[in-house]
């Protein structure tokens, strides 16, 4: 089974979503990623029996910051599929990906990049 | 232990707005254990921060410090020789540490992090609750070891009052009556007569009425 | 307990063995004496006394001392009502003291309402003593002529003490013990909650007597009428500590809502003259919220009138 997926995205692997810390996403953005979601096992189906749930709030949590700072939280999203669902895989991170370009790219990274121009100007 | 809450992060950034060069100091006790201050909560405040004033078009320093404890000299004292790279800190502890700092720095500005609440215990994955005040006059010995002081929304020393509902305070359907589980406690024990004993009228001038509290231990001393 | 501690009437009535009758003013939002004075006038001549509430549900009001002076100057003998959370102890011998300088013969003690209920949500709460320790308090300073410091006070105030009861907060098996605690304290009379279940106060009253309480005391039964089938369900409801049977409400909704007011006032009187009849029932506390023009009907229609000439 071969599947177009965008080649813009980085798959970091983790043994369980419930590895995920809030720091981990917002240490992607302040990096300068437009975009992160998290994939997960379906509910309910956590070998750690609540893995991906406690991914999920971690996510949200994340995301009401990024919504504090400006930064948007709807960047942020969490999935969830069983691991032989290659096409919703493929099928969620084009998702992603298309909204990610629909919102442009991420202010930190707009600012950074500004803040680099100033430096080199100087 | 003393229980804290992270203050809103709009809060924070309002406070800080006007320094350069920030510190967020967190504290490796309490406030570790009750999830507001220690080295995790340090860490996403200063990355939050640092994305607001970036996305601001600010460039801040913006640095990450836990220590051990803020309410002992040894642990603060390992911040000394960094404090000259900051302009203002920003204390994670509890009141306790945020004011030990200001004490110790004395031209630093401190700031608090975290709100402090009570002093609780961890209940519940994610509940802490109130259990003790402090009122430097323990009753626990002839309440059945319930505090009527902390827990009763009154601190009546004779209760219940006449709000107490089905086990519950009249102030809200989700607090516990304390005397109705000082009430428990006595049936359980087997200790009923001594629900009428009355409570004499309480000396609180070792409560916060008597003003800053010290404890002086001459043996203790060096 | 024959002789008088004070000069109050409601004394006398209930130690000639009469059936007290006591009612209530609230103080007014604002500061015109002429709606305490005009609620007094209404009810002077039914019954013994009159309760001047503290500042109840924790909204601020007139002051119940200020209010309690009014009625004294038109000849209308005052229950001073005194809540612990808003004053010290300092407040607390003070006021019993400015009220003893108007010669305020009564006065009950209560921890009163939860601040959040009110208009001061923010407020802090004071609370130094509870209301067991008020009552010890008056009765420290009536019968040993003490401040709570210890020092001497030039004319102590002679003020018959009472308390509430609520015969009907949980958990019930206290409500007996705890009613022992406050005569232990000091309580000569004793107001008890709005009683609606009958069944219910006469198992606590019994229970009482029991314990020979009622003779150490004076228990006067807490009456309010309904004023509609709605109040009904916000009592049952909504106030902490509040009993009301299924059966009133199905009482008052069954008539038409013209009459609903009338059938609340047939209820109360009928439940009045039920309990006269009990032993320890020493009268009444007709509380009419905001409806005092009532209380001389009930008063009348229930045989407590006219009241006893002292």
């Amino acid at each position: 089974m071969r599947l177009k997926i965008p080649t813009n995205f980085r798959i970091i692997r983790l043994p369980c979503t419930g590895k995920i810390d809030i720091i981990h996403i917002l240490r992607a953005f302040e990096k300068g990623a437009d975009g992160l979601y998290v994939v997960g096992c379906m509910e309910g189906d956590c070998h750690f029996n609540e893995g991906n749930f406690r991914a999920r709030k971690r996510v949200e949590q994340a995301a009401r910051m990024l919504d504090q700072v400006g930064v948007g939280g709807e960047r942020v999203k969490m999935y969830n599929l069983s691991s032989g669902e290659g096409p919703l895989f493929a099928q969620y991170s084009i998702e992603m990906v298309n909204k990610i370009k629909q919102m442009g790219p991420s202010p930190i990274r707009l600012a950074k990049e500004r803040m680099k121009q100033k430096a080199d100007a100087a | 232990m003393i229980i804290a809450e992270k203050k809103p992060i709009e809060e924070i950034i309002q406070e800080v707005k006007d320094f350069d060069r920030i510190l967020i100091l967190g504290c490796n006790e309490c406030v570790t254990v009750c999830e507001a201050g220690g080295k995790k909560e340090v860490e996403v405040l200063a990355s939050v921060l640092r994305m607001y004033f970036m996305n601001q078009g600010q460039e801040k320093t913006i640095g990450e410090r836990t220590l051990e404890r803020q309410c002992d000299h040894e642990y603060l004292e390992e911040i000394r020789n960094i404090i000259d790279d900051y302009d203002a800190i920003v204390s994670l502890a509890c009141g306790v540490g945020v004011q030990f700092a200001a004490e110790k720095y004395l031209t630093m500005p401190l700031l608090p992090g975290v709100n402090t609440i009570c002093l609780g215990a961890n209940e519940d994955r994610g509940l802490w609750t109130e259990r003790c005040q402090a009122c430097g006059t323990c009753v626990l010995a002839r309440t059945g070891g319930i505090c009527p002081v902390s827990r009763c929304a009154k601190r009546v020393l004779n209760g219940p009052c006449g709000g107490s509902t089905n086990g519950k305070c009249e102030i809200s359907k989700d607090t516990d009556c304390a005397w109705q589980l000082i009430i428990d406690r006595l049936k359980a024990l087997d200790k009923m007569d001594d629900y009428e004993k009355v409570a004499p009228v309480k000396d609180w001038s070792t409560d916060r009425a008597g003003g800053p509290r010290t404890v002086t231990r001459e043996d203790v001393k060096i | 307990m024959s002789e008088y501690v004070s000069n109050s009437r409601l004394e006398r009535v209930l130690k000639a063995g009469h059936l007290g009758v006591t009612s209530e003013c609230g103080p007014p939002r604002g500061s015109d004496p002429e709606e305490v004075k005009k609620k007094g006038l209404l009810i002077k001549d039914h019954v013994d006394a009159v309760n001047v509430t503290d500042n109840q549900t924790a909204m601020t009001r007139m002051s119940s001392l200020a209010a309690c002076i009014h009625l004294k100057l038109l000849g209308i003998e005052p229950v001073l009502q005194m809540v612990t959370r808003d004053r010290n102890r300092v407040a607390l011998q003070s006021d019993i003291l400015g009220a003893a300088s108007f010669d305020i013969p009564n006065m009950l003690c209560l921890s009163g309402d939860h601040q959040s209920f009110g208009d001061c949500a923010q407020g802090q709460n004071v609370h130094d003593l509870d209301s067991m320790q008020l009552v010890q308090t008056v009765r420290y300073m009536r019968d040993e002529g003490k401040f709570l410091g210890g020092d001497d006070i030039k004319r102590p105030p002679k003020i018959f003490v009472g308390a509430a009861a609520n015969p009907f907060a949980d958990p019930f098996e206290i409500r007996v013990p705890r009613l022992a605690k406050k005569i232990a304290c000091g309580a000569e009379f004793i107001q008890t909650q709005c009683i609606y279940n009958i069944d219910k106060f006469k198992e606590w009253i019994r229970r009482a007597a029991d314990r020979g309480l009622t003779e150490k005391t004076f228990i006067m039964a807490g009456m309010t009428p309904m004023k509609s089938v709605g109040m009904a369900k916000y009592m049952k409801n909504k106030v902490p500590g509040m009993d009301v049977p299924e059966e009133i409400i199905a009482r008052l909704a069954g008539v038409e809502k013209k009459k609903q007011a009338e059938e609340g006032i047939n209820i109360c009187v009928e439940h009045i003259q039920e309990l006269k009849e009990i032993p320890g029932v020493a009268g009444f506390h007709i509380m009419a919220i905001e409806w005092e023009e009532k209380v001389p009907e009930i008063v009348e229609r229930s045989g407590l009138y006219p009241r006893p000439e002292i």
